[in-house]
């Protein structure tokens, strides 16, 4: 469907276009069943950067203070990239992994659920 | 009874409401009214619109006037007797921030576009309703500035309202809104506004605001208060006669106003979510749970106009079981993004205490205790310990209701309810299947969606730190925004009700 | 089906006649109070007398007088100088 304008033809502006973020593309993360955070977080991000530098460096300064953080064994998180199931690696940039422009990354860390199993 | 029989309301409304205009000669009809057609909507008879109340304007500026004398009467006692110190608690004031920041700028809004339908619209009865309506909307700004500026002489984050309703993250969402529907045709503004909005929303605005405020001592917010809703019954009324007059006059308008019903339902819903949180978490004394308030004027008083407007063919909007089956939790997770981005915004959140928790858990069995109260106790253990949770990243945000991605799957409210929608190479977000229906039918409006956050990252907000940005706010840091514990709004409170003791002692 | 039109008036001294009257008229009228304010249920059809509120008020009452004390309603309007008729069809 399209909008019903005054003008024929009339067509907005996308106002987040990949170009406008000068060199960075956005990504969202979201850590499952951990809702103290209120929503999905969302960062510019260098495409060639390695995945491993989100685990590394972009997280921890945000997720760290959640008692949590610490306790997850990462080799049994389960990822999805846009909503399919996805394996990251490590080594390989984001653009190479098929991470674009405003992807979303949700991720479960089994066994954790915030206090008292409320998913906090 | 008067000696000399007046006019009959009927008799007068007739004589004073028709025959006013005239069909042009010199410029087409089409060029004088360009807006009235393009979106599809059939009028035949412009003289079957009736205003029930029968309004003229003789009498409309003698009744405007007895308001106006009442309510600064009213005002002038506010400020000569202290008002600020009757209140509750200073807690209850960002409620009343909220408010300056988030709502009077629509009434301003309101008021320049019901001007723009008043010259727009053919008829000369919707016409003058419209008039009517740009001129109470004029007036509710004007006295909600005036009485609100007692307060801003004592409190925090009121200085700048209008300059901040531009600019700040979470007052993107009121004002997305209202710009949605004053960039829509005549048409669907008047669905959107003074039908959806008006008739089928506001009273969970401003009768929980009002009651709210007179609870807790708030008489300024009471007055202002009474003073607009004496006029929204009109407009809901206007709301209601716009949608019945559209469906009577062609059955092709049939599925589009539908559309809009269910588009600006929704829409509307979203934006009282923070209304929601506001009652539940902000009142320091409670006078309905958002739930309860929902199911009185929603479920209730919407299932009874909508019953109504079943022999027209309308159905309830689309997805008000979505709204139904979110009504135990709306209210918390708004609550939570304030909490986490509170450092960021122009009013202060706190610690929730055991008696308001309590309230909470009576309010809401199902989900209070199991998902939220363990939060909230986190929350508290970690302030307690010097770390007061702060989310120093910034949060996803939904393209369409620009609200953070914070609204949880309809049957799942332990799962952030995540949809998208792919278009020419790019993807959008949105938190509902509401919001994602509404992009998907226009696209190329939504597109250009100002989003907070998106904008920060391109380096439209002042800069790259968050003190950058809030400085471009005009927040003041360290007063404005951050918890309330050890705000000086606390400090000031705190000196004026020891006070209030000593005085107390000393009768 | 049985639907409720539903008045809230402000809790006033200028509103109290009006509240009084609704109640007096329509036998099947539910008053509720809140703070500051007085909700008014009753089954598909409310009205309100001018005559009524006249008698309590001791002059004549003009049925426009209602901006004044009005907070908000549910159903359809039918206003003239001898009543105020809120209703569902
Ligand atoms: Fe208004
Ligand atoms: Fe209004
Ligand atoms: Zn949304």
């Amino acid at each position: 469907m399209s909008v019903v304008a005054l003008k024929p033809g009339y067509k907005g502006e996308v106002l987040d276009r990949v170009e406008n973020f000068h060199g960075n593309q956005l990504v969202y993360l979201h850590w499952e069943d951990h809702l103290s955070f209120c929503a999905a977080l969302a960062f510019p991000l260098p495409p060639d950067m390695p995945f491993g530098a989100i685990l590394k460096d972009v997280l921890p300064p945000f997720y760290g203070m959640h008692p949590d953080w610490l306790k997850i064994d990462w080799s049994s998180v389960r990822w999805t990239l846009d909503g399919k199931p996805f394996t990251p690696d490590p080594g390989r940039a984001l653009r190479d992994q098929d991470i674009r422009h405003k992807s979303l990354l949700r991720f479960w860390t089994p066994g954790l659920k915030g206090p008292r199993d409320s998913c906090s | 009874m008067p000696a000399t029989k007046k006019l009959g309301l009927k008799q007068k409304y007739a004589l004073m409401t028709r025959g006013l205009d005239w069909e042009t000669t010199y410029q087409p009809m089409e060029k004088v009214f360009p807006y009235d057609q393009f979106e599809g909507i059939k009028v035949k008879n412009w003289d079957a619109w009736e205003d029930p109340f029968r309004l003229t304007m003789d009498a409309y500026w003698k009744i405007q006037a007895e308001k106006e004398r009442k309510l600064y009467a009213v005002i002038d006692s506010i400020s000569q007797n202290n008002a600020q110190l009757g209140i509750t608690d200073a807690r209850y004031i960002n409620a009343v921030k909220i408010f300056i920041q988030g709502v009077t700028p629509l009434e301003y809004q309101a008021h320049r576009h019901f001007a723009h339908v008043a010259r727009h619209l053919r008829g000369v009865g919707p016409r003058i309703a419209a008039q009517m309506q740009s001129l109470d909307e004029l007036r509710h700004a004007q006295t909600q500035i005036h009485t609100i500026s007692h307060y801003n002489k004592f409190f925090d984050g009121m200085h700048d309202w209008q300059h901040m309703h531009d600019r700040v993250w979470y007052l993107s969402v009121p004002k997305s809104f209202f710009d949605d529907a004053v960039t829509a045709g005549p048409f669907e503004f008047l669905t959107a506004i003074s039908f959806s909005f008006e008739y089928v929303l506001t009273n969970l605005l401003f009768v929980p605001f009002m009651s709210g405020a007179a609870y807790n001592g708030d008489l300024a917010t009471v007055t202002f208060g009474f003073s607009a809703q004496s006029d929204e019954s009109r407009h809901m009324t206007l709301g209601l006669e716009v949608v019945k007059f559209i469906l009577e006059q062609d059955e092709a308008n049939l599925p589009i106003v539908q559309r809009w019903i269910d588009k600006w339902f929704w829409r509307g819903y979203r934006l009282l979510s923070l209304v929601g949180m506001m009652m539940d978490y902000m009142l320091p004394k409670k006078v309905m749970s958002w739930a309860e308030a929902w199911e009185m004027y929603y479920e209730e008083q919407g299932g009874a106009l909508f019953a109504d407007l079943g022999r027209y063919g309308i159905r309830p909007p689309k997805h008000e079981d979505v709204a139904r089956k979110e009504k135990d939790r709306i209210s918390h997770e708004v609550w939570a993004i304030f909490y986490n981005y509170t450092h960021a915004a122009a009013f202060h959140t706190w610690d929730i205490d055991d008696e308001h928790m309590r309230w909470l858990s009576e309010k809401y069995p199902k989900t209070f205790d199991q998902l939220y109260r363990p939060r909230l106790l986190m929350w508290r253990d970690m302030a307690r310990a010097g770390k007061r949770f702060y989310n120093n990243a910034l949060p996803q945000l939904c393209n369409l209701c620009q609200i953070p991605m914070a609204f949880t799957e309809p049957d799942d409210p332990t799962t952030i309810c995540f949809r998208s929608s792919e278009l020419g190479g790019d993807r959008y977000h949105f938190c509902s299947d509401g919001c994602k229906e509404i992009f998907d039918q226009e696209p190329e409006k939504f597109v250009q969606s100002w989003l907070p956050v998106h904008q920060i990252f391109q380096g439209n907000c002042g800069g790259a730190s968050v003190e950058d940005v809030l400085k471009w706010y005009h927040l003041n840091l360290g007063a404005d925004n951050l918890d309330y514990a050890g705000s000086p709004e606390q400090k000031m409170w705190d000196q004026w009700m020891a006070g209030r003791h000593v005085a107390q002692a000393a009768e | 089906m049985t639907q409720n039109v539903s008045i809230t008036l402000q809790n006033t001294p200028d509103a109290r006649p009006i509240t009084e009257a609704i109640s007096e008229d329509n036998p099947k009228a539910v008053v509720a109070n809140y703070p500051s304010m007085i909700k008014i249920d009753c089954p598909n059809r409310l009205v309100i007398r001018a005559d009524s509120v006249s008698k309590k008020i001791g002059r004549a009452w003009d049925t426009q007088e209602i901006h004044l004390s009005l907070i908000t309603l549910s159903g359809n309007i039918d206003e003239d100088e001898g009543q105020f008729v809120l209703a569902w069809k």
